[in-house]
């Protein structure tokens, strides 16, 4: 990889950086305001990120193509349903980390209602973000809502499943620059 | 695979960075602080598509915005949206999906959380 295309990539994280830069030294109250913020994300994203990609890892070699596609592929009814809320459950991280383990379900077999299924459980019933919400929010309150999210995300994937069944649509990897 | 996505994740947490100092946790409060009814559901449900706060600060902001007088609803909304809508993030979703896949999701998401807002109140 070149420099130039190097720098292309990481062109705002650069401009960031000097922005931070130059705001230390001059004691720039928004811009050391802003740079708080980004290290607080920056070690919320370190610690989680390498974890997502063990699992992701591990998800690729542990479960080939074929098994994936029984257990939740395009026949897999109920039961498929079932299988990608637990995997999702069992996830952390903000809903944009999921994408590439929806490209990596999709490269594997797994059907569309099921990866639609699969974003909305992530986003809205992980097990680590559940503690968190019942400790601020009350057990009612969660349970309420993730009870009434459950059969909302479902019908989004079986929309998206029907929406898309005859139509050509694929899930694209990050192009590597 | 790390490398390729790492540039789009460091955007969005610099994105998130500004969005959090232009948008301050008392803005929200004071806006979504008093909210009740279907107006201020449609008002948290449209700041929590919009902004990009990670769970461990939505859920003690959110704490605060039921102590402040807003409803269960309007909650739910919020954190619904903010959850499973997200409109920064939506360039990078587009790069996965496709624009029009992107689109539709976030969009049925957006009703699903206004739904799920008005059980909420229903049965809270």
């Amino acid at each position: 990889m070149s420099l130039k295309s190097l720098i292309r990539k990481y062109l705002w994280t650069v401009l960031f950086l000097l922005f931070v830069l130059i705001s230390t030294v001059f004691h720039f109250k928004p811009g050391e305001a802003t740079l708080g913020n980004f290290k607080m994300f920056f070690v919320e994203m370190i610690s989680l990120i390498p974890l997502m990609f063990i699992l992701i890892g591990l998800f690729d070699v542990w479960f080939p193509k074929e098994k994936v596609e029984r257990h939740i592929g395009k026949e897999s009814g109920v039961k498929g349903i079932f299988w990608v809320i637990i995997l999702a459950m069992l996830q952390a991280g903000p809903l944009y980390g999921a994408f590439p383990v929806a490209y990596l379900l999709y490269k594997k077999g797994c059907s569309i209602r099921n990866i639609f299924i699969y974003l909305g459980a992530f986003s809205s019933l992980k097990i680590p973000m559940l503690t968190f919400e019942i400790g601020f929010l009350g057990l009612k309150f969660s349970l309420l809502r993730s009870g009434l999210s459950l059969p909302i995300f479902i019908s989004i994937g079986i929309l998206m499943d029907k929406y898309l069944k005859n139509k050509s649509f694929e899930i694209r990897n990050l192009k590597q620059a | 695979m790390f490398f390729n996505i790492l540039p789009a994740f460091l955007n969005i947490l610099i994105a998130v960075s500004v969005f959090l100092f232009l948008i301050p946790n008392e803005t929200i409060v004071r806006y979504l602080g008093k909210g009740t009814g279907l107006g201020g559901i449609l008002v948290a449900s449209v700041v929590g598509s919009v902004a990009l706060i990670p769970g461990f600060v939505s859920y003690p902001l959110a704490a605060i915005l039921l102590q402040q007088g807003a409803s269960y609803s309007v909650v739910a909304a919020f954190v619904t949206t903010l959850m499973m809508v997200g409109v920064i993030t939506l360039p990078l979703e587009i790069k996965f999906f496709g624009k029009r896949v992107a689109f539709i999701r976030n969009a049925l998401s957006f009703v699903g959380a206004i739904i799920i807002a008005l059980l909420i109140g229903v049965i809270m």
